[in-house]
């Protein structure tokens, strides 16, 4: 009897743990063990590179929580990266990969400070009309490479890479001819007025309101996704298209709005970047975010919940790798590389393979006995 | 004022039909296909075994910087032709064993090799040279050009054919060798058979995997050669992000060529076309901005145009 | 004297959980025929994967003539003369049947393949087993049974002295069968051996040797064909006297529910797959639709359900056109359908029990609190079906893909079935599952049935579709080619014929299924 009763107490987390929630646990094991791997080969490369490893390693893991200013530094960076994560995190769950979240992000920005700029606005109407042109223009970008797979079947990845050359050229057009502030001294727009800008919330820091809109936004995707029709035909669709239209999910419209919405997402991340943390739009490369958004998506496994998390954890990494490159002798493409690494491994669902293939013997042959 | 507008648009469309007839456009275009040709070699081999292999475009850049480093260093531009190409097959070896071994997601690893490229090259060239954008600092030796005796001296083709970079010869034999690799060796039927039905390789006692690897390596050391012909013959030189999409496009010219290395040919050099046209629009006044937007628009519609008319059912399961 | 193969305490449990042999003996002598019974999911096509090689297993032992072997890929089988020709064909379409025979061992000179030695090497194979397809004919063009043919040549052009054959007869017609069984008995007389693995006892009176029994992942017994009865092999397979008979009533008609008039469809190619059908269903009945796969009944049925444009003729749903409707329309107006192939577009196996049984439902207001879908009430339904329909599992939010096959189609059936549904449309219902489950869904359809569902049932087991129907029609090259309206009164070999395409009825007869 004592016997029984031990394997249960013992049992009870083990059996939580790889019976009932094997696939859970499983995954969360893969990720720790692709962090942990990726930030040892970090590690290893600095030590290669750097004449003074000690310094760089502690730019790099602790100096991003060392002061206030730091701790904004990720808190502003786990914003907007946040926007583009969920962005990323919608066009996954419906399976589509478009990458086209990097340049709705970057032609929300300029729109939004364009808006901003241009019109002379009334107060309120000044924070939300170009946020909305942001996330009206993203929406369209995010969306293009949508149509063109509802309705011509084309693929969405080779299209919406295209794309984002195209916007990227586009944007520079039209900034370089229309909007040019001939005084800056740079290739930007004018000044944004103070009542465009987004207010500070935590002085001494960068951060502003776009952390607030940010967290609303995942709220409201989360409710989307999984408590509304619409959502779970798209989360269907994704895991399996066939099945999809078998149970009159309507395909065409769910590849259409699952982009429109993943693109406005990142249209509306791009102006809040622009009025929360610059003066003007500046950005003359597409700077990036939307790559950011997809490693987001993978760290979160595509579920916005996690998004803030995912979008910390990259926040801290890309925090220090900037004071690692600054105040120390290794380059900030150092964290382009480790990122690589980590979005790799985490799907690599032959690191727990072994284990899973022995628990699944173990429990069949100790049923057995 | 139509009469305006029609007799302006008149005269850019003569401006640029005089430039097309030109032998030195012709002979750009022949010059601007072979990245783009390289690559959409590349990427067929891989998906003629199943693997839609993104990750050319991170391989060629790699590769273009690996081979001006390994030409600056050993003072050969064969030498460092050899060393692209290895490093494209490095590149493949990377992603063989990541997906195949590892067993991670295609598209997100190739995503993220991508990235993984991007990032390592201006690290790579920032410890090498102290400098992000280019490889100026390095002495770099290029490919040469060739000229053809008697074919250089013909009017107007000569101009064209002869005189073109080593590399843009050898792309043609590459051209040649993929054929008869797929069509006449038995390497070339397993890799259609794996690309096509892998159950019925595993049966017939072949590794699938080993298949795919050594299409990935082919492909790889294909991609070496295109990323190679960028720094050290297109231009002189390692300059950051500079495949520019080519990777992507060799994707859009390798489906709308069926995976046939003929028909992949022929849409490679629709794509170096544009690309040369796209060079030569300046000349109407169009800025530079929107100019540099033509390749990829072309690309898009080019692709859409034809998934549209072949209307072939996509598979309903799995990545692309 | 030993024996030629022998299996020892053979174990094998897969990654997903799933045990399927469990310390299972297994011995065949040279020169017989020897038959591999049990149901689907006894653990049968996983025992042959472990002898081919392409399964490792996870305890026991593998003997040939008496010393221990292992196998760790097919080659290392192939090379002990073991050959198999599987169920579902491992052909390359694109390639030749000479190419596909010689896949991977092809004569070639410094890689480059000597396309004549090859040739010559398959042409003499044909001619020494008197099996013979044109080898330069494209494999994608050929029919099933040819394809079989090229699948056993495969084998044999390997050296195979030991042939394993999978659900060999699934897809063959009547006559197709008897000339496989031919070919089969005549290897045997030769010298080679042959497993037969199947599930349909009457074949294995007919052509076995010897039996063993599989069940649940165990070796329950071998035995002589001539010393046994189907009956007590059945009862050895389900540990249960199943009877065979279904308790039905006689049917009793009402009004018509489905109604198509000349209704056609193409391929991408062209073709016309369904060429001018028109039939009726009424309800409170069950129109059974026989034929060998690929006669169009797939697209007939995937026509009537909205997933495929019809491109001639027009189909009325409850008296009203329904062609051009969308499928959540027809859903709504009280249509369902039990899709043939379950796991690519039944069920989206990575999702959970619940959320498949739920994903049709959404429309109905009861799940919702506030326009937002209620977990509480989700639960509640999904648990209630699941137990309803005897669904197996651990919890509802396990995935799909963790249940065995009989599982999966009860969870098919725990969302289709529904007391709105007035036209049931259901294909293939119990390919793959056990006896069990099989059983429980016939009664299912039986009672709505009674409570008044018009039900169209296409089946190409053709037990399952005489036992369940009221009448049948049947399917070839498209068009309708005999009407049966009592399946009682079906003599099989009779439609078999029809199957084949060697009779048709006069269109008078066929006419008898539009009850105009």
């Amino acid at each position: 009897m004592s016997k029984t009763e031990h394997e249960k107490k013992t049992g009870g987390i083990f059996e939580f743990l790889f019976t009932r929630h094997r696939t859970a646990t499983l995954n969360a094991i893969t990720m720790v063990i692709a962090i942990a791997i990726a930030l040892a080969l970090a590690l290893i490369l600095i030590f290669a590179v750097s004449s003074d490893p000690g310094n760089a390693i502690w730019q790099f893991l602790v100096a991003p929580l060392a002061s206030k200013r730091a701790i904004g530094n990720i808190l502003t960076t786990a914003t907007t990266i946040s926007f583009t994560g969920v962005a990323v995190c919608i066009m996954f769950q419906a399976s589509m990969f478009n990458m086209a979240a990097e340049s709705a992000n970057f032609l929300g920005a300029l729109t939004g400070a364009i808006v901003a700029a241009s019109l002379k606005l009334p107060p309120v109407i000044s924070i939300i009309l170009p946020l909305v042109a942001g996330a009206a223009v993203g929406a369209i970008v995010g969306s293009i490479p949508g149509i063109l797979r509802a309705k011509v079947n084309a693929n969405e990845m080779v299209s919406s890479l295209m794309l984002n050359y195209v916007v990227l050229y586009f944007g520079l057009y039209i900034l370089k001819s229309f909007f040019l502030d001939k005084g800056a001294g740079q290739v930007a727009t004018k000044k944004l007025p103070a009542a465009s800008r987004l207010a500070n919330i935590i002085k001494g820091t960068g951060v502003h309101s776009g952390v607030l809109i940010v967290v609303v936004v995942i709220v409201l995707i989360y409710i989307f996704l999984y408590k509304t029709r619409a959502g779970f035909g798209i989360r269907i669709y994704g895991q399996n298209p066939s099945f999809a239209r078998y149970t009159g999910v309507n395909v065409d419209n769910v590849i259409l709005y699952s982009q429109m919405l993943g693109g406005a997402i990142a249209g509306l991340g791009g102006s809040v970047e622009i009025m929360g943390m610059y003066q003007r739009f500046q950005w003359t490369a597409l700077p990036g975010y939307g790559w950011d958004g997809i490693i987001v998506a993978i760290l979160a496994r595509n579920k916005p919940q996690f998004v803030p998390l995912a979008a910390l954890f990259i926040g801290f990494l890309r925090t220090g790798a900037n004071y690692m490159n600054t105040y120390a002798d290794v380059p900030k493409e150092l964290i382009t590389v480790i990122q690589a690494i980590m979005m790799i491994l985490v799907t690599a669902t032959a690191l727990t393979g072994r284990l899973k293939q022995r628990l699944a013997v173990k429990e069949a042959l100790g049923n057995d006995r | 004022m139509t009469g305006n507008f029609f007799s302006t648009m008149w005269a850019n469309i003569v401006t640029i039909f005089n430039i097309i007839i030109t032998s030195s456009f012709l002979y750009s275009v022949l010059r601007l296909t072979t990245p783009i040709l390289l690559a959409t070699m590349s990427a067929l081999v891989s998906d003629r075994a199943g693997v839609t292999n993104i990750s050319i475009e991170g391989a060629m850049l790699f590769a273009a910087l690996i081979g001006v480093i390994g030409s600056a260093y050993t003072q050969s531009c064969w030498l460092g032709l050899l060393c692209a190409i290895l490093a494209g097959m490095f590149f493949s070896l990377l992603l063989s064993f990541f997906h195949l071994k590892l067993k991670t997601n295609l598209v997100l690893t190739c995503i993220a090799l991508n990235s993984f490229s991007s990032g390592l090259t201006i690290f790579i060239l920032y410890m090498l040279t102290g400098d992000r954008g280019t490889s100026t600092a390095l002495p770099s030796v290029d490919m040469p050009k060739v000229s053809i005796p008697l074919i250089r001296d013909i009017p107007f083709v000569g101009e064209i054919l002869s005189g073109q970079n080593v590399l843009t010869y050898m792309t043609v034999l590459v051209v040649i060798a993929v054929a008869i690799l797929l069509y006449k060796t038995k390497l070339g039927i397993y890799i259609r058979a794996v690309g096509e039905s892998p159950q019925a390789v595993e049966t017939a006692g072949i590794s699938a995997n080993r298949i795919r690897f050594y299409a990935l390596l082919i492909s790889g050391a294909i991609a070496g050669m295109g990323g190679a012909f960028m720094s050290m013959a297109y231009i002189s030189g390692f300059t950051k992000d500079m495949v520019s999409g080519r990777g992507f496009i060799a994707l859009a010219a390798e489906a709308m060529g069926h995976g046939q290395p003929l028909a992949s040919t022929l849409a490679a050099l629709l794509f170096g076309f544009t690309d040369s046209l796209a060079n030569n629009l300046q000349v109407l006044g169009l800025s530079n901005d929107l100019a540099r937007m033509v390749p990829y628009i072309i690309t898009i519609v080019a692709l859409a145009l034809y998934t549209w008319r072949s209307a072939k059912p996509k598979k309903v399961t799995g990545s692309l | 004297m030993s024996a030629l193969l022998e299996l020892k305490g053979i174990c094998k449990v897969y990654e997903n959980g799933v045990y399927a042999n469990r310390g299972v003996n297994f011995t065949v002598e040279e020169g017989e025929i020897h038959a591999l019974v049990g149901e689907n999911g006894a653990g049968k096509s996983t025992l042959m994967k472990i002898i081919y090689g392409l399964e490792q297993p996870s305890e026991g032992q593998i003997f040939i003539n008496g010393k221990s072997v292992s196998f760790s890929s097919p080659q290392d089988a192939m090379a002990m003369s073991i050959g198999m020709v599987h169920q579902h064909f491992m052909l390359v379409d694109s390639l030749s049947v000479m190419e596909n025979v010689t896949l991977g061992q092809e004569p070639a000179k410094l890689g480059f393949i000597d396309r004549a030695a090859a040739k010559a090497k398959v042409v003499e194979i044909m001619k020494l087993f008197d099996l013979n397809v044109d080898p330069d004919m494209r494999v994608g063009d050929l029919n099933v049974g040819l394809k079989q043919k090229v699948e056993i040549i495969k084998a044999l052009y390997r050296g195979a002295k030991i042939l394993i054959l999978d659900e060999p007869t699934a897809v063959l017609t009547p006559q197709e069968t008897t000339e496989l069984f031919t070919k089969l008995k005549q290897l045997r007389n030769n010298g080679y051996t042959v497993i037969f693995i199947s599930h349909k006892l009457r074949e294995v009176m007919e052509l076995c040797d010897r039996v063993s029994v599989l069940r649940k992942g165990e070796m329950v017994n071998t035995v002589n064909v001539k010393d046994v009865t189907q009956q007590q092999i059945s009862a050895m397979m389900v540990g249960v006297n199943y009877s065979d008979k279904l308790d039905k009533a006689k049917a009793n008609p009402g009004e018509v529910r489905l109604r198509m008039k000349n209704v056609a469809c193409l391929n991408r190619f062209g073709k016309r797959v369904v060429d001018g059908v028109s039939l009726a269903v009424r309800a409170g009945e069950i129109l059974g639709v026989a034929g060998v796969e690929g006669n169009g009944q797939h697209e007939l049925v995937e026509m009537i359900f909205g997933l495929r444009k019809c491109a001639e003729g027009t189909i009325e749903i409850f008296g009203k056109k329904s062609t051009g409707m969308n499928v959540r329309d027809l859903r709504k107006t009280g249509v369902a359908y039990i899709p043939a192939d379950r796991m690519t577009t039944g069920l989206a196996t990575t999702m959970s029990i619940e959320d498949n049984i739920i994903a049709t439902h959404l429309e109905n207001k009861s799940l919702l609190n506030g326009g937002l879908m209620s977990s509480r009430k989700i639960h509640s339904f999904s648990e209630q079906r699941v137990r309803e329909f005897q669904v197996k599992c651990d919890s509802t939010q396990t995935e799909v893909n963790m249940l065995s096959g009989g599982n999966m189609q009860k969870v098919v059936a725990a969302r289709e079935f529904n007391d709105s549904v007035k036209l049931f449309v259901v294909e293939q219902p119990s390919r793959g599952i056990d006896v069990g489950a099989a059983k429980f869904l016939h009664e299912k359809l039986v009672d709505m049935r009674d409570a008044g569902c018009a039900i169209l049932l296409v089946s190409a087991d053709l037990d399952e579709l005489l036992k369940l129907s009221d009448s049948v029609v049947v399917m070839y090259e498209g068009k309708i080619s005999a009407y049966f309206p009592d399946a009682s009164q079906v003599d099989e070999n009779e439609i078999g014929q029809y199957m084949l395409g060697v009779k048709h009825q006069s269109d008078e007869q066929i006419g008898g299924v539009c009850h105009e």
